[in-house]
C-alpha cells in the first residue's frame, strides 16, 4: 500500500463520477449512498493497512533493520522522560540512537517545463498515514449518519457525489509529493466546501455562504501561491522532500523562508480560519450538519494546520522558532483561540457555538507549531477531529430530533429524550474541555506544556493564552450541554431519539473521544497503566525528526503540573459555569440591568467570595467588554472591510467601466471613425452622379496639371 | 513646314468639342462633340506624321477613325435606348450614379 | 528535411479542406440545405482526420523540430515561398482549431442564427477554418499574412450578418481596428525583408521565418529592432487584444452570433499570441527584451481591468468577453517574462482559454435562445430549469476561474510563477510586483464569475421565466460540448500533455533570452 497509495485518493474520485453520471438510475438515487459508502469503507481499510505497514516500517527502523537510509539523515529521537526537554540531533547524548523510516515517495511527471519535470505522487510518511485514517474514518462516519440526516433531499445524489469528491480531494491533498500538488488539493476541497455549503442554493442566504467562503478562501490562496513560489524559486523545484531536506541542510536562505512563510500564514488564515480571515467559517453552518462535521471541523478546515506541520521546517527556520521569540504564527494561533473561545459564549444557533470553538480550537494548533510542539499539534489535530465531529453529528441528531431548529432557546431537556446522543454529546465535550482521561485532555496537555518548555526558552504569553482557552472552553461547552439537554423542553412537538444510523456514528466518534489518548500518551502515564511500549506512539511513527532534529527542534517532556494545571483550568471553567446555570448563582439576567451598581452591591452580600470573584471580574469582563467588543469588531469592522472592499471593487468596476472605458477609449476609437465619416460627408457633393460634371472635373484637373506642367518645365 | 497652323486648328476644333461634351444636355450633341474631339487628335498625329517622315501617324489615325465608327455606334444604341425607355435624352437626367 | 509522400500533403489537407468544402457548396443550390451542413460537416471532419494523422504520426522526441514540411516556390517575385509545417508549437493550437471548427458545425445543425440561410454561414466557417489552420501551419511571413487576413473577412460578415441588434458597429469595429494593426504588421514585415543580413553583409532579402529567427536581428541597431517589434506589437497586440486596444472585444463578441463567438473567443484571438511567440520574439529577442516590461505592465492592467469591467457588467455575454481580456492578460504575462515556463504557461492558457470561454459562449447562446435574455438580473434558477446546462456553466465557471485540476489553472498558475523570475534581462523587482497583482486578479476573477453564476443558476427562476418550460441540453448540445468539458478535465489532470510539447520549442525560442 506504501507504493500504491495513489488508489486512495483514486477511488473515491471514481466514485464521484460515476455517481454524478448514473447515480439518478438507482431506484431514484436512494441506494445512490451504498456506492458511497463501499468506497470509502474500501479507502478506509486501505487506509488502515497503509497505516499498520507504515508501523511496520518505522518499527523495522527504529530496529536498525530498515532500508537505507542517507547517513545525514540519521539522527537520534529523545526518549528520556525526565528532564525539562530533550534536545535532538547530533548533539544529543542521551537517548538511544534510532533512525528514522524515510517517507516512502511514488511519483509520475506531471508536466515539463525547460528540460525540468515536474512530478506528482505520493509521499507516504507518519503524518500523511494519520491524516488518511482520520480523513476516511470521519468520512465514512459521516457517509453513515448522512444516509438518515439527508434522507429525502431534493439533491440526494449530488450531495453524495460530492462526499465523495471531497474524500477524494482531502485524501489527494494529504498525500501530496509536491507542493503544486498541496496547491490542487487545497483548492479542490474549498470547491467541495463551496459546492457543499451551498447546497440548498434556493435559499440565497445559503449561496452567499457558499460565496462568502471561496472568496475569503481565494483572498488567502493569494498568499498561498505567492508563498509557493517564492519557496520554489528558492528550493528550484516543488517537490517537498527536497525543500525540507534543503531547509535542513540550511541551504536556503533565512529570509526567503520567512518571505514564504509570511505569505503562507495567509492561506492558513483563510482556510483555517485564524484571526482575521475566520469569518466565513460560522456562515459556512449554512450547509447540512454532517458537512459541517466532515469539512467543517474535522477535515478540510485542519488542511492549513497540516500544510504548517507538512512544510515545518520551512516555517521553523523562516519564524526562527529555535529562538524562542514570539513569531506570527504563535501570535496568531493564541489570539484566534482566545478571541474566538469568547465569542462561543454568545451564540444561539449551537452550530455557531460549535464553529466559533472549532476556531479557538485550530488557533490551538497552529499555536502549538508556533511554539515549536509539532507532536502536540498533530496529536491534537487528530483528536480534535474525533470528539468536534461527534459534537457536530450530535447537534445535528439534536435538530433532527426538535423540528430541525439549531436554535438552543428552542431545545432544552433533551437528555431524557435522547439518551445516546445526550452522553456521546457530553463525552466528546468533555474531551474538548480537557477532562482527564478523555483524548482532548492529552493532547491540550502536551500543547500546554509545549509552549511552557517552549524551544530555548518558555513562551509565557502563549501559555497564558493556553490557559485561558483551556478554560474558556470548558465554560461555553458546559452552557451548550446546559441549554440544549437540561431544564425544560421549549421547541414544539415531542423530540425523540435518532434513529441507528446517526446514534452509531455518534457513538464510534465518542468512543474515540475516550481513547483517542492513547495515540500519544506521555510516557509516564503510559508507564502507570502498565502500557509503556505504546507511549509517544505519534511522536515515534510521525514526527519528521530527519529535518527537524538538524534544525535543533526541542521536545518537551511531559509534565505532571502542568497537567494538574490544565485540568484545574478545565474544571474550574465547568464549575463556574454550573454555578451559574444550574444553582442559579452570580447576577441572573444581568444584562438586563444596570450591571455595575448591581455587581457593587452583591459583592458584599453574597458569602461565596470566590464565586463573585469568577462571575463578575472573569465571566462578566470577558462575557460583555471582551466578547461584545471582539463580535462588534468580527461584524462591524472585519466583516465591513471585507464588505466594503467587495462593494469598492464593484463600484470601481463601474467607474472604469463606465468613464475611462467607454468615454475614454472607447470615444477616441469612435472618433477616429467619426472624423472618417465627416471628410467624406464633404466630399460628397462633388459626386453628383453627371457624368458631364465629372468631365468638366477631369478637364479642369488636366488643364491645371497643363499649366503646372508648362511653368515647372 | 510650318505645324503651328494645324495645331491650331485641331485646339481649337478640341476645344469646342470639349466645350459641346461639357455644356450640351443632348446626348447626340454630346456624341458629336466627342467625334470632334476624336478628329481634332487625328489631325494632330497626320501632322506629326508628316513632320517626322512616318507614317504611324496616319496608322493611328486610321485606327481612330474605325474605333471612332465603333464608338458612334455604340453611342448612338445607347441614345436610342435611353430614348426608348425615358423618352428623351438629356443627359441631365441621367444621375443614377450620384452618391 | 522536406516531407515525402503523403506526409507532404497531410498540412496542405489540413488547411485547404475545409476550403474546397466551400468550393463545392458553392455549385450547390441554397435550398438543399441538409446537404450543405453534411458538406461542411464532412471537409471539416476530413481536416480533422488529417490533423489526427499529424498528431499519430508525429515525431515526439523531436518536437522543436518542423516536421511534415513543404518548402515550394510561391511568388518569386518577392522571394516569398509556400512554407508550411508543424513542431510542438503549433500542434496544440493547429488541433485545437480542428477540432473547433466540426463541433461548431454541429451546434450549428439547429441553432442557425436569424436570417438563415445555413449555405452562406457554413461556407463562412470553412473559409475561417481554413484561415485559421493557415496561419499556425505557416512558416512564410507573406503566406502567415495573407492567412492572418483571411480570417477577417468571414469573421466581419459573420457579425455583420447574423448578429445582434448592434452588428453593423460591432463588424465594421471589429473588421476596422484588427486591419489597422495588420496594416502595422505588414509594414514590420517588410522591414524585416530588407534589414535582414547574414554574418557577411549580404541582404537575406527573405521572409522565411526559419532564416529570419537565425538571423535573430543579429547587426540591427535597437532602435530600429524597437520600432519593427513594435508594429508587431501593433498588429499582434490588437488581436489577442491587450489593454488598451480591447475595446472592439466585447462589442463584437456580444454581437456576434454563438458560433462566431466561440470561435473567436476559441481560435482567433490566440492568433495575436500565437504571432508573439513564433515571430516576434525569436526575430527580434533584443527588442523583445525592451519591449517586455510594458507588455507586461499592459498584462497586469488588462487582468485588473478586465475583472474589474466584469463586474460592472448586466449582460452575460459581454461579462464573458470581458474576461476574456482578464485571461489574455495572464497569457500576455506569461509571454512578457520571456522564460520558458512563462510561455509554457502561455500556450497553454491559450489552448485552455480556448476550450473555457468557447464553452462559456456555447452556453451563453444557448441561454440565450432559451429565455430570449442574457440580461443577469432577469436570469436566475437556470439550476432548477435546466440542471443538466446549469452544471456545464457552473463547470465552465469554475474552470475558468482557475480551479486546479481543470485546464485554466495551468495556464494562470505558472504565467504567476514565472513572473517571479523573468528573463535575465529583465527587472526582478518589477515582474514580482505584476506577480502579486495578477495574484490579485485570480481573487477577482473568482468574485466575478461566482457573482454571475450565483446570479444565474442558483437560486429560483425569475417570475418572469417561472412558468417557461425550459429545455435541458440537447442531444446536439451535447455533442459539440461534451469534447470541450472532457479536454478540459483531461488537460486540467494531466498538464503534461501540452506542456510535454511545447517545452523543446519554447526552450529554443526562449534561449535567445539567456532563460
Amino acid at each position: 500500500m506504501l507504493e500504491n497509495a495513489y488508489l486512495i485518493p483514486l477511488l473515491p474520485a471514481l466514485s464521484f463520477v460515476f455517481i454524478l453520471l448514473f447515480g439518478k438510475r438507482f431506484k431514484g438515487g436512494d441506494a445512490v449512498h451504498w456506492i458511497g459508502i463501499g468506497v470509502v469503507g474500501v479507502v478506509w481499510v486501505l487506509s488502515l493497512v497503509l497505516g499498520a505497514q507504515w508501523i511496520d516500517r518505522s518499527e523495522d527502523a527504529l530496529s536498525g533493520g530498515g532500508s537505507s537510509y542517507e547517513e545525514s539523515l540519521v539522527v537520534v529521537v529523545g526518549s528520556s522522560g525526565t528532564g525539562a526537554g530533550v534536545l535532538l540531533g547530533t548533539e544529543a547524548g542521551e537517548g538511544a540512537p534510532a533512525p528514522i523510516a524515510e517517507p516512502v515517495i511514488s511519483q509520475i511527471t506531471w508536466f515539463q517545463s525547460g528540460g525540468v519535470e515536474h512530478s506528482v505522487g505520493t509521499y507516504v510518511d507518519g503524518l500523511a498515514a494519520l491524516l488518511l485514517v482520520v480523513v476516511s474514518t470521519v468520512s465514512l462516519l459521516v457517509h453513515i449518519y448522512s444516509t438518515e440526516y439527508v434522507r429525502g433531499d431534493v439533491r440526494y445524489v449530488h450531495y453524495y457525489a460530492f462526499l465523495s469528491l471531497f474524500t477524494a480531494s482531502m485524501l489527494f491533498f494529504v498525500l501530496s509529493s509536491s507542493i503544486l500538488q498541496m496547491i490542487v488539493g487545497w483548492e479542490l476541497v474549498g470547491l467541495c466546501s463551496f459546492a457543499l455549503i451551498g447546497h440548498w442554493w434556493e435559499d440565497s442566504a445559503n449561496s452567499s455562504a457558499a460565496l462568502k467562503a471561496f472568496l475569503t478562501n481565494r483572498v488567502g490562496d493569494i498568499g498561498l501561491l505567492v508563498g509557493m513560489i517564492i519557496l520554489f524559486f528558492g528550493a528550484g523545484t516543488f517537490d517537498i522532500f527536497q525543500i525540507n531536506d534543503m531547509v535542513a541542510r540550511g541551504e536556503i536562505s533565512h529570509l526567503v523562508l520567512l518571505m514564504a512563510s509570511l505569505s503562507l500564514i495567509a492561506a492558513v488564515m483563510s482556510k483555517s480560519g485564524q484571526f482575521p480571515l475566520h469569518t466565513w467559517l460560522p456562515d459556512a453552518m449554512a450547509g447540512p450538519t454532517p458537512v459541517s462535521a466532515l469539512i467543517h471541523a474535522a477535515t478540510m478546515v485542519v488542511a492549513g494546520v497540516y500544510m504548517i506541520a507538512r512544510l515545518y521546517p520551512v516555517f521553523y527556520e523562516g519564524f526562527a522558532i529555535n529562538t524562542s521569540s514570539i513569531n506570527l504564527l504563535s501570535f496568531i494561533g493564541g489570539f484566534t483561540a482566545l478571541m474566538a473561545a469568547g465569542l462561543a459564549f454568545f451564540q444561539w444557533d449551537i452550530k455557531k457555538v460549535l464553529a466559533y470553538s472549532t476556531v479557538s480550537q485550530l488557533g490551538y494548533m497552529v499555536m502549538a507549531l508556533g511554539v515549536g510542539a509539532w507532536t502536540a499539534a498533530v496529536f491534537h489535530l487528530f483528536t480534535h477531529a474525533l470528539f468536534k465531529a461527534c459534537l457536530f453529528l450530535g447537534a445535528g441528531s439534536v435538530s433532527h430530533a426538535s423540528h430541525h431548529t439549531f436554535d438552543m432557546r428552542k431545545m432544552g431537556g433533551l437528555k431524557k429524550h435522547m439518551p445516546v446522543t445526550f452522553w456521546t454529546f457530553a463525552i466528546a465535550s468533555l474531551a474538548l474541555a480537557g477532562i482527564f482521561p478523555l483524548a482532548g485532555f492529552w493532547s491540550k496537555d502536551e500543547i500546554l506544556i509545549g509552549a511552557w518548555t517552549g524551544q530555548q526558552s518558555g513562551y509565557p504569553l502563549m501559555l497564558f493564552f493556553g490557559a485561558a482557552v483551556a478554560a474558556l472552553t470548558a465554560a461555553y461547552m458546559t452552557r451548550v450541554i446546559y441549554y440544549t439537554f437540561f431544564g425544560e423542553y421549549r421547541g414544539h412537538g415531542t423530540p425523540h431519539e435518532s434513529p441507528k444510523a446517526i446514534t452509531v456514528p455518534l457513538v464510534i466518534l465518542a468512543g474515540g473521544a475516550v481513547l483517542g489518548g492513547l495515540a500519544n500518551l506521555p510516557s509516564p502515564a503510559a508507564d502507570a497503566i502498565g502500557l509503556g511500549g505504546i507511549a509517544h506512539r505519534i511522536e515515534t511513527y510521525a514526527e519528521p525528526v530527519n529535518f527537524l532534529a538538524p534544525l535543533g527542534l526541542t521536545v518537551a517532556a511531559p509534565s505532571l503540573a502542568m497537567a494538574l494545571i490544565g485540568l484545574g483550568l478545565a474544571l474550574s471553567g465547568i464549575g463556574v459555569t454550573y454555578l451559574y446555570f444550574w444553582k442559579g448563582m452570580g447576577p441572573q439576567g444581568l444584562s438586563e440591568r444596570n450591571k455595575y451598581a448591581r455587581a457593587g452591591r452583591t459583592f458584599f452580600e453574597n458569602k461565596y467570595y470566590l464565586d463573585y470573584l469568577y462571575n463578575d471580574i472573569i465571566v462578566a469582563s470577558i462575557k460583555w467588554p471582551i466578547a461584545k467588543a471582539t463580535y462588534w469588531f468580527n461584524q462591524n469592522v472585519i466583516d465591513k472591510v471585507v464588505d466594503s472592499v467587495g462593494e469598492g471593487a464593484r463600484d470601481g468596476g463601474q467607474f472604469v467601466y463606465r468613464y475611462i472605458d467607454q468615454a475614454v477609449v472607447d470615444g477616441t476609437v469612435n472618433a477616429t471613425g467619426t472624423a472618417a465619416n465627416a471628410s467624406g460627408e464633404s466630399l460628397r457633393v462633388i459626386q453628383s452622379g453627371k457624368v458631364q460634371d465629372y468631365g468638366a472635373l477631369l478637364f479642369g484637373a488636366v488643364g491645371v496639371l497643363a499649366i503646372i506642367f508648362v511653368i515647372v518645365i | 513646314m510650318l505645324v503651328n497652323q494645324f495645331l491650331l486648328l485641331s485646339a481649337f476644333l478640341f476645344c469646342t468639342g470639349v466645350y459641346g461634351v461639357l455644356a450640351r444636355r443632348n446626348a447626340v450633341m454630346v456624341l458629336m462633340s466627342i467625334e470632334l474631339m476624336l478628329n481634332a487628335v487625328n489631325i494632330n498625329l497626320l501632322t506629326f506624321g508628316v513632320l517626322h517622315g512616318t507614317v504611324s501617324g496616319q496608322v493611328f489615325a486610321l485606327f481612330i477613325i474605325a474605333v471612332a465608327a465603333a464608338e458612334v455606334a455604340v453611342g448612338l444604341a445607347i441614345v436610342l435606348l435611353i430614348y426608348r425607355n425615358r423618352s428623351n435624352i438629356d443627359v441631365d437626367d441621367l444621375d443614377l450614379m450620384k452618391g | 528535411m522536406q516531407a515525402t509522400g503523403f506526409d507532404a500533403w497531410a498540412v496542405s489537407l489540413v488547411v485547404f479542406l475545409p476550403l474546397l468544402g466551400a468550393l463545392v457548396m458553392l455549385a450547390v443550390p441554397s435550398k438543399e440545405e441538409e446537404t450543405h451542413k453534411l458538406i461542411a460537416l464532412v471537409s471539416s471532419l476530413g481536416a480533422l482526420a488529417a490533423g489526427i494523422y499529424i498528431l499519430v504520426q508525429f515525431d515526439y522526441d523531436n518536437t522543436s523540430e518542423l516536421q511534415f514540411l513543404v518548402d515550394k516556390s510561391w511568388i518569386d517575385v518577392i522571394n516569398s515561398r509556400f512554407i508550411v509545417g508543424v513542431d510542438g508549437l503549433s500542434l496544440p493550437m493547429l488541433i485545437l482549431s480542428l477540432v473547433v471548427v466540426p463541433l461548431c458545425i454541429v451546434y450549428s445543425w439547429q441553432h442557425i442564427p436569424e436570417p438563415g440561410n445555413p449555405k452562406a454561414f457554413l461556407m463562412l466557417i470553412l473559409v475561417l477554418a481554413t484561415g485559421m489552420n493557415g496561419t499556425f501551419v505557416s512558416h512564410d511571413l507573406i503566406l502567415f499574412f495573407v492567412f492572418f487576413e483571411i480570417v477577417l473577412l468571414p469573421m466581419y460578415f459573420m457579425i455583420g450578418v447574423w448578429g445582434g441588434p448592434e452588428r453593423k458597429y460591432a463588424s465594421l469595429k471589429f473588421f476596422l481596428f484588427t486591419l489597422f494593426g495588420s496594416a502595422l504588421m505588414i509594414l514590420s514585415f517588410l522591414a524585416l525583408f530588407f534589414v535582414a543580413e547574414d554574418p557577411s553583409g549580404t541582404a537575406l532579402n527573405t521572409f522565411d521565418m526559419r532564416a529570419l529567427s537565425q538571423w535573430a536581428g543579429a547587426g540591427l541597431s535597437l532602435t530600429t529592432a524597437v520600432v519593427i517589434f513594435g508594429g508587431m506589437f501593433m498588429g499582434f497586440g490588437i488581436k489577442v487584444p491587450m489593454f488598451p486596444f480591447h475595446t472592439w472585444l466585447p462589442d463584437a463578441h456580444t454581437q456576434a452570433p454563438t458560433v462566431g463567438s466561440v470561435i473567436l473567443a476559441a481560435v482567433l484571438l490566440k492568433l495575436g499570441t500565437y504571432g508573439f511567440i513564433r515571430i516576434a520574439l525569436p526575430i527580434l529577442p533584443r527588442a523583445a527584451e525592451q519591449w517586455a516590461p510594458w507588455i507586461g505592465l499592459l498584462a497586469v492592467i488588462g487582468i485588473i481591468y478586465g475583472a474589474l469591467g466584469c463586474l460592472a457588467q448586466t449582460d452575460m455575454k459581454r461579462l464573458i468577453a470581458f474576461s476574456s481580456v482578464a485571461h489574455m492578460g495572464y497569457v500576455m504575462l506569461g509571454i512578457s517574462t520571456l522564460t520558458t515556463l512563462g510561455i509554457n504557461a502561455a500556450v497553454f492558457g491559450m489552448v485552455a482559454h480556448g476550450l473555457i470561454t468557447g464553452i462559456l459562449f456555447f452556453v451563453a447562446g444557448s441561454v440565450k435562445e432559451r429565455y430570449h435574455t442574457l440580461e443577469i438580473a432577469r436570469l436566475g434558477g437556470l439550476l432548477k430549469a435546466a440542471p443538466r446546462m446549469g452544471w456545464i456553466l457552473g463547470f465552465a465557471t469554475m474552470a475558468s476561474l482557475g480551479l486546479p485540476g481543470l485546464a485554466g489553472f495551468w495556464g494562470e498558475f505558472p504565467a504567476i510563477l514565472a513572473a517571479y523570475q523573468p528573463a535575465p534581462a529583465l527587472s526582478e523587482e518589477l515582474f514580482r510586483v505584476y506577480m502579486v497583482i495578477a495574484a490579485l486578479g485570480t481573487v477577482l476573477a473568482a468574485g466575478y464569475l461566482l457573482w454571475l453564476y450565483q446570479r444565474t443558476a442558483f437560486g429560483e427562476p425569475t417570475e418572469e421565466f417561472a412558468d417557461l418550460e425550459i429545455a435541458d441540453v440537447n442531444q446536439y448540445e451535447w455533442l459539440a460540448w461534451t469534447p470541450f468539458l472532457l479536454a478540459i478535465l483531461a488537460f486540467g489532470v494531466y498538464p503534461n500533455l501540452i506542456f510535454s510539447l511545447t517545452d523543446d520549442t519554447v526552450g529554443n525560442i526562449v534561449s535567445a533570452f539567456g532563460g
